[in-house]
């Protein structure tokens, strides 16, 4: 054997030794264990008062049709198991033995500013813990004007729907 | 003297029998071990540091995937629950519950529970699980009968022809965006054909398969 071909097969050798472990590779995927010099200062907590990147705070957007939709939707998802699909407090959830939480259409919350809602939703009230890490901004300005859509239509009555769209409630 | 023995024919006959057994046993481990269960780990449950019960909190209380799954829609990471996001509710239901003491320790400790991973994808493919949502995959088309589970296992090989076999040919697996979340929808007559809801997705099976789809 010559040196050449020696060299040859221990490249070989040691090509064939890194196919091994292509399905396990050293980098960092979401929810696995640090290694090496990360573990060390494991859990990498924040320092104080740093905010995530998407928490930047948003005006209240404009109210449209597509605006309640989102929020229509954003809060079916993650508003009611408690607060059940028309704010009323009957909830799945408290049926199930939760405290209840107030309707929305109780004169309080009726008077309250939408600001109320945007930080309840970020921060949590009474039993309710934060939503903020679900809930993006703009999206909890959505829901907010979706629980108004569901405060105005609380006390609505069938002569505020359109003639020709009576028929879809019976 | 006869040049084979009286016990020739037993040997030539049991060889055969071994070549035989040999060959049945290659051919079995070749392609039937890879993909029976016990290699692909399909329908196995793995052991969980909370018996969590996906029939018990979608398919019985109704809540949406997305109350934990929270950031499927946005990124290639569906995201498990914080453990703030079980003690939303478990702060004051089933509090004295001996199932959900690691729920209660964690929060107290302040340290994640580490679930046992039941999807597990090789570090070389790089699926995102956002661009399948917004392209009307619903979740059981990977995730099997997610909604009726009381434990969770896998409920595909994720073998990379079970990834192609989609790939190639997406319309079957395909629902209106609304439908997308709902553990057990199937397909009636209104719903729109998957040629239709191809072209409304814009998808385009042709680079589908492309290797730089899933590999970098």
């Amino acid at each position: 054997m010559t040196v050449r071909s020696a060299i040859l097969l221990s490249a070989l050798a040691i090509a064939l030794a890194a196919c091994d472990n292509m399905a396990n590779q050293r980098k960092r995927l979401p929810y696995e264990l640090p290694y090496g010099e990360q573990a060390k200062n494991w859990p990498a907590l924040p320092p104080d008062g740093v905010v995530a990147r998407d928490e930047e705070p948003v005006s209240p957007p404009p109210v449209t049709m597509s605006l309640l939709k989102r929020g229509q939707e954003r809060f079916d998802i993650y508003c009611t198991p408690c607060h059940s699909l028309i704010g009323d407090g009957d909830g799945m959830i408290v049926h199930r033995g939760f405290p209840r939480p107030p309707s929305y259409s109780i004169q309080r919350l009726r008077d309250a500013p939408a600001q109320h809602f945007y930080d309840v939703i970020a921060n949590g009230y009474g039993v309710m813990f934060p939503y903020a890490d679900r809930v993006a901004p703009a999206d909890r300005w959505a829901i907010v004007a979706y629980i108004r859509a569901l405060q105005a239509s609380a006390d609505g009555r069938l002569d505020d729907v359109p003639p020709d769209q009576r028929g879809t409630l019976q | 003297m006869a040049v084979f023995g009286p016990k020739a024919n037993l040997a030539v006959n049991a060889a055969l029998v071994g070549a035989g057994g040999l060959f049945l046993t290659l051919l079995l481990m070749i392609w039937v071990v890879p993909v029976s269960g016990y290699n692909t780990l399909e329908r196995y449950v793995p052991v969980q540091p909370v018996p969590f019960s996906h029939k018990h909190h979608v398919s019985g209380l109704g809540l949406d995937c997305r109350y934990c799954h929270a950031t499927v829609e946005v990124s290639q990471n569906a995201g498990m629950p914080a453990t703030k996001v079980c003690m939303t509710c478990h702060s004051q239901i089933w509090t004295n519950a001996a199932l959900l003491a690691p729920v209660r320790q964690s929060l107290a400790e302040d340290k994640s529970l580490r679930w046992t991973r039941v999807y597990t994808l090789p570090d070389y493919v790089y699926f995102d699980h956002s661009i399948h949502i917004a392209k009307g995959v619903g979740c059981t088309e990977c995730h099997g009968p997610i909604g009726d589970m009381p434990l969770t296992w896998k409920a595909t090989t994720l073998y990379m022809s079970w990834c192609l076999s989609c790939h190639r040919n997406p319309a079957p697996h395909l629902r209106p965006l609304n439908d997308v979340f709902d553990p057990h929808w199937r397909r009636s007559p209104e719903t729109p054909s998957g040629a239709q809801l191809m072209a409304a997705y814009h998808i385009h099976p042709k680079t589908l398969s492309d290797c730089g789809v899933c590999h970098r």
